[in-house]
C-alpha cells in the first residue's frame, strides 16, 4: 500500500512536470515567479542584496509600489537574466558588470537609457563611456575597479618606475633571502587575459581597433599582428625561460596569499584583494601598474558595475526613474561602496569616500588611463586562446606561433 | 564521478517487479491514502492547468488532462494491475529521459543560442528600440503622465514643462502650448493640476507602463517625445525602421538597408555587414556539419575522441580493479580488526564533494607552490605537460572514483555464497584459480552493468577535467584542443566559449556524443551478455 501511494504522488509530480515542460520552456517560471503588479523587482549577486534593499524600499515607499531585491548567485545572474528576459518574465533591473552589455543588446534584454546630461556629468566619464554600446547607454554605472601595483612598503619602499625597475627591486630582495618570488601576477595553467592586459598594452599590443567612430571594431583583430607578437616577445623575456617573473604556477588561488603572507613585495591586483592585506596587517601602498621602460604606459582593464533596465520588465518606468534618479544619488552610492569597497562611478560620492579612504583616489588614478573592458561580445571570444597564447608565451614556447594561432582562433570564433 | 551511475540507476528498470504483490486495499486507511493521492494528483494537474491556461496553450492542457485521466483510469479500477506498478516509472521515463533528449535534438537543428533566442518580432522591436537617438540640441522636459478622461482608459497625454516653464500637452496629434492659468505647477516642474486632463498617480502610471513606455508624442518627421522614467521627457527619433514590403531594416542615418536573411535568422546589409540582433530560425544540418568541418576538429577529434575513450576506459578499469582489490582484502572469512573503520576510511573520499576535491589536487599538482612537489622534492610541471597531465587526472579521477566501485563489489561478493569458493577449492583450485574461475565470473554478473555506466558517466566527467586542467595542457599552435580535453569540455569550449552560448552548436554536438557512447554501450553489453552466457 505505501509502495502504491509513493507511485500515485510520484505519477502526479510527473503530471506537474510535463504541463510544464509542454509549457514551452517559459511557462514553468510564470506560475511562481512572475512578479505581481506594482512589484518592482532588482536581482543582485549575494554581496549588493542586502546593501540595496533600504534603498529599494526607500524608492518604493515614495512611488506606492513594492521593491523587491533577489539574490542571485554572480556566475548564474547574467545566464539566468537572459534566460528569463526569453522567457518573458524577467526583474524590472539587473545589477551586472558592464561587459555584458554587448551580449544583453544582443539578446534584446535591456533598454537603452537617456539620463539627463546635467546627470550624466556627475558620473567620471570612464565609467559612462564603459556602459556605452553603438554610441547608446545602456546602463548606469557605479563603481568601477581596475588592477594597481600593491607594495610591500616594509621590504620596497619606493614605487617602481618601470617592469625594469621593478624586476631589479624584486630580484635584490629575492637574492637577499626576503621573498621567495620578484612579483606576484597571476598566470596559471590556462594563462589570464585579464591580468596580463596592463603589460601587453605598455608592450605595444592591442585587442580590438576603433573605428571612424570611436567605436571598437571587431574586424581589427590586434591578436596575430606584428605588434601583438613584439608585445609577447617582451613579456616572454619575464617567463619562466627568461627572468622568472612571470610564472604559470602562480595562480588565482595563490597570488593574493603571496602577497599577504609576505613571500613577495610586489602584486598586481585590484581593489578586492585589499582585504586579506589589511586582516593579515602588510603594510602596503598602491601605485599605477608600471609599464616597460622603454614601451608605452601599461593600460589596466577598467570594469564598472551598473544597474540595467530590463526591456521585458513589467515595470519599466519605475526602473527607468530608479536608475536616473535614485542610482545618481551619492548616499546609495557611499552605501554599495561600504558593502563592497571599489570606487564609485559618481564623482561626489567618490570625492566623499576618497577622504576617509586614501586607497581609493590611489585606484581610481592607477586606472586614470585604463581601457574599459570591451563589451563588444566578441570579447568573448578573446579571453580563451589569448590567456593559452600568454602562458605558452610564459613558459618559453615560440611566441610568433602561439600568438598567430591565438589570433587565427579568434578571428575563426568570431566569424562563425 | 561514479555516483552519477548510481543516481542514474532508474533508468534501467523500474524496481518495482521484485516486489511481492500486496493484498488489494482493504483497509481504510489505505482506501483514505489512495483517495488523498489521487486528490493530490488533480491538484497538481490542476496547478499545472492554470497557468498553460491563461497562455492558451491548449495542447499542454490536453496533455494535462489525458496523462490524469489515464492515472485516474489506472488505479482507480480494479484491472491492469502490471500497469499499476508501470505507470509512475514510465511517466517518469518520459518526463526525465525521453523529453529532454528530443528536446536536445530539435534543438540542434537551429541556431537558437546568444543572438538568436527570440522570434523575429522580438528582434525587430529591439533593433527599432534600440536606434532611437536623442535629437541633437534638442530640450528636454519635465514630464507629467496625464489622460484625457479616465485615468485608465483616457487616452495618455504628456504634460511637458520646458526649462522656461511652458507647458506644453503633447497627446498622439503633437504638441500644444498650454495657458499658464489653466495648469498648477510645482517648483520641480511637474505638473499637479491642468484643466481637461487628469494626472495619473504613479501606481496609475505603472499600470500603463508598456502603453507609455512606447508612446511618442509626434513632434515632425519621424521624431517624437517619449519618455524616460516618470518625470522626464526628450525628442528623439529610431533611426532604423522595419520596413514590411522588402521585409528589411532601413538605417535613416545612413541609408542602409538590411535585408531579412531567414536562413541565418539576421538582417543583413548589401555588404555583410549584419545587425547584432537576430532570431532562432530552422538550420537543418548545419550544426552538425559546422562540427564535423570545423578545421580544428578535423585534426584534432581524433586525438580527443582517442583519449576521451583512454581516459573513460582507464578510469573504468582503475577504479574497478583498486575497489574490488581492496574489498576483497575486507572480505575475509575471520572478522577483521577494525574493519567498519577502515572501511569508513576507505569509502570517505566519496563522501567528499568532488568539486572541491577536485580543486584541491589542482593546487597539491602546482610546479613551485605545490604539495606534490615540495613533499618529493621535485620540479615537475604536472598539469603543464601532456602525459603527466593525463596521468594525474587518471589518479585524481580513481581517487575519487574506487570508494563506489569498493561498495557495490564489496556488497556484490558478501552475495556469493562462499561455499562456492570453498568447494573450488576442496576440488583442487588453487586461491587464484577458485577467484578467477568461481568468483569472479559471478562477480562479473552483478558488476558488468555498473562498469558500463562508470564507463558511458566518465566519457562526458566534465567536472573531472574542466577544474583540474581545463582541458590543458594546450600546443602552442592550436589553442582550441587541449592534451586532456574530452569530447565533452572540447565542445563546452566551442559553444559556450567563442560567441557567447550557441545551445544550437552544443547541442549537435552532444547528440553526436550521445551516439559515440550508445554505440560503446551497445557493444560492451552485448560482450557481458556473452559472458553471462558462457558460465551459465
Amino acid at each position: 500500500m505505501k509502495f502504491r501511494s509513493f507511485s500515485v504522488l510520484s505519477g502526479a509530480a510527473v503530471l506537474a512536470l510535463l504541463a510544464t515542460s509542454c509549457g514551452g520552456g517559459g511557462d514553468e517560471t510564470a506560475s511562481s515567479e512572475e512578479p505581481a503588479d506594482g512589484t518592482m523587482v532588482i536581482w543582485a549577486d549575494p554581496n549588493r542584496t542586502d546593501v540595496l534593499i533600504p534603498y529599494a524600499e526607500k524608492f518604493g515607499d515614495a512611488h506606492g509600489v513594492t521593491v523587491e531585491v533577489e539574490s542571485v548567485p554572480n556566475e548564474d545572474l547574467q545566464d539566468n537574466f537572459v534566460t528569463a528576459h526569453q522567457a518573458g518574465s524577467p526583474p524590472d533591473l539587473v545589477v551586472g558588470a558592464h561587459d555584458w552589455t554587448g551580449n544583453l543588446v544582443r539578446n534584446g534584454a535591456v533598454d537603452p537609457i537617456q539620463l539627463p546630461q546635467e546627470t550624466a556629468d556627475g558620473f567620471e566619464q570612464v565609467a559612462l563611456d564603459a556602459v556605452t554600446f553603438d554610441g547608446q547607454l545602456y546602463g548606469v554605472p557605479y563603481a568601477m575597479e581596475n588592477l594597481v601595483l600593491f607594495r610591500n612598503t616594509d621590504l620596497a619602499p619606493d614605487a617602481p618606475e618601470s617592469i625594469e625597475d621593478l624586476v631589479e627591486q624584486g630580484r635584490k630582495l629575492k637574492d637577499d633571502g626576503k621573498v621567495e618570488e620578484i612579483l606576484s601576477l597571476q598566470v596559471g595553467s590556462e594563462g589570464d587575459a585579464y591580468h596580463i592586459y596592463p603589460l601587453y598594452t605598455s608592450a605595444g599590443g592591442y585587442l580590438f581597433g576603433r573605428d571612424g567612430e570611436g567605436s571598437l571594431d571587431p574586424s581589427d583583430l590586434g591578436v596575430g599582428t606584428d605588434s601583438s607578437i613584439e608585445a609577447f616577445e617582451k613579456i616572454a623575456e619575464l617567463g619562466e625561460k627568461g627572468e622568472g617573473v612571470l610564472k604559470r604556477s602562480i595562480d588565482s588561488q595563490n597570488a593574493g596569499p603571496l602577497f599577504h603572507e609576505g613571500r613577495t613585495a610586489f602584486l598586481i591586483s585590484g581593489p578586492w584583494a585589499i582585504a586579506d592585506m589589511k586582516e593579515a596587517g602588510i603594510p602596503y601602498e598602491i601605485s599605477p601598474v608600471p609599464g616597460f621602460a622603454d614601451g608605452e604606459e601599461a593600460r589596466p582593464f577598467i570594469g564598472v558595475q551598473a544597474f540595467f533596465v530590463a526591456s521585458g520588465g513589467a515595470n519599466k518606468l519605475l526602473a527607468q526613474e530608479f536608475v536616473t534618479n535614485y542610482v545618481a544619488d551619492p548616499q546609495l552610492a557611499v552605501a554599495l561602496y561600504q558593502a563592497d569597497p571599489r570606487p564609485p562611478a559618481l564623482t561626489s560620492a567618490l570625492d566623499a569616500v576618497a577622504e576617509s579612504n586614501p586607497d581609493l583616489a590611489k585606484i581610481v588614478e592607477a586606472g586614470a588611463n585604463g581601457d574599459p573592458l570591451p563589451a563588444i561580445p566578441e570579447m568573448a571570444a578573446v579571453w580563451g586562446p589569448f590567456g593559452q597564447a600568454e602562458a605558452a608565451v610564459i613558459a618559453g614556447e615560440d611566441v610568433a606561433e602561439a600568438v598567430k594561432a591565438a589570433g587565427a582562433a579568434i578571428s575563426e570564433q568570431i566569424g562563425g | 564521478m561514479a555516483r552519477n551511475a548510481a543516481a542514474g540507476a532508474p533508468e534501467r528498470a523500474p524496481a518495482p517487479t521484485s516486489r511481492v504483490r500486496g493484498a488489494p486495499s482493504a483497509s481504510v486507511a489505505g482506501l483514505a491514502l489512495k483517495i488523498g493521492a489521487l486528490g493530490l494528483a488533480s491538484a497538481l494537474a490542476i496547478w499545472a492547468a492554470v497557468p498553460l491556461v491563461g497562455a492558451a496553450n491548449w495542447i499542454g492542457v490536453g496533455i494535462v488532462a489525458a496523462v490524469t485521466a489515464l492515472v485516474f483510469y489506472v488505479y482507480l479500477s480494479p484491472r491492469h494491475v502490471p500497469l499499476k506498478y508501470l505507470l509512475p516509472g514510465t511517466l517518469l521515463l518520459i518526463a526525465f529521459q525521453i523529453l529532454p533528449v528530443l528536446y536536445t535534438v530539435s534543438t540542434s537543428v537551429t541556431n537558437f543560442g546568444d543572438g538568436h533566442r527570440g522570434d523575429k518580432e522580438q528582434a525587430i522591436a529591439a533593433i527599432e528600440a534600440y536606434s532611437v537617438v536623442r535629437s541633437p540640441d534638442s530640450p528636454s522636459y519635465t514630464l507629467t503622465v496625464a489622460a484625457d478622461g479616465d485615468p485608465a482608459t483616457g487616452d495618455l497625454v504628456f504634460l511637458l514643462t520646458a526649462a522656461d516653464g511652458t507647458v506644453y500637452a503633447g497627446d498622439a496629434e503633437g504638441l500644444t502650448e498650454l495657458d499658464a492659468d489653466d495648469v498648477a505647477v510645482d517648483p520641480s516642474g511637474k505638473v499637479t493640476e491642468a484643466e481637461d486632463y487628469t494626472v495619473l498617480t504613479t501606481a496609475e502610471i505603472n499600470e500603463r507602463g508598456n502603453e507609455i513606455a512606447d508612446f511618442a508624442v509626434p513632434t515632425g518627421d519621424g521624431t517624437g517625445i517619449r519618455s524616460s522614467g516618470l518625470s522626464m521627457a526628450y525628442e528623439g527619433r529610431a533611426t532604423r525602421t522595419y520596413q514590411e514590403d522588402c521585409d528589411c531594416v532601413v538605417d535613416s542615418a545612413t541609408g542602409v538597408e538590411y535585408v531579412a536573411d531567414d536562413a541565418a535568422g539576421a538582417f543583413v546589409s548589401a555588404d555583410g555587414q549584419r545587425l547584432l540582433q537576430g532570431w532562432q530560425v530552422g538550420v537543418g544540418f548545419d550544426n552538425f556539419l559546422r562540427f564535423v568541418t570545423d578545421p580544428t576538429t578535423a585534426s584534432s577529434f581524433l586525438s580527443i575522441l582517442t583519449w576521451n575513450i583512454g581516459f573513460a576506459a582507464g578510469t573504468t578499469l582503475l577504479v574497478f580493479a583498486l575497489g574490488l582489490g581492496l574489498a576483497l582484502l575486507m572480505h575475509t572469512r575471520t572478522p577483521l580488526r577494525g574493519r567498519t573503520l577502515y572501511r569508513i576510511l576507505l569509502v570517505l573520499p566519496y563522501a567528499m564533494p568532488s568539486f572541491a576535491m577536485l580543486l584541491l589536487w589542482r593546487d597539491m599538482f602546482n610546479t613551485d607552490f605545490g604539495l606534490i612537489n615540495r613533499v618529493l622534492g621535485l620540479d615537475v610541471n604536472w598539469l603543464g605537460n601532456a602525459w603527466t597531465a593525463r596521468g594525474s587526472i587518471l589518479l585524481v579521477n580513481t581517487w575519487l572514483g574506487f570508494p563506489y566501485m569498493f561498495l557495490v563489489a564489496t556488497g556484490a561478493l558478501q552475495s556469493i555464497p562462499r561455499e562456492l569458493g570453498q568447494a573450488a577449492r576442496i576440488d583442487g583450485a588453487g586461491a587464484w584459480q577458485a577467484f578467477r574461475h568461481v568468483t569472479l565470473p559471478l562477480l562479473m554478473v552483478a558488476m558488468t552493468p555498473i562498469l558500463v555506466s562508470t564507463f558511458a558517466f566518465n566519457f562526458n566527467n566534465f567536472n573531472a577535467v574542466w577544474l583540474t586542467t581545463a582541458g590543458g595542457p594546450f600546443r602552442p599552435d592550436n589553442p582550441l584542443a587541449g592534451a586532456t580535453d574530452l569530447l565533452i569540455t572540447y565542445t563546452f569550449r566551442l559553444a559556450f566559449g567563442g560567441q557567447g552560448a550557441q545551445y544550437g552548436f552544443a547541442s549537435a554536438v552532444s547528440v553526436l556524443i550521445f551516439l559515440i557512447v550508445a554505440l560503446l554501450s551497445v557493444v560492451s553489453l552485448r560482450q557481458s551478455r556473452s559472458l553471462e552466457e558462457v558460465n551459465r
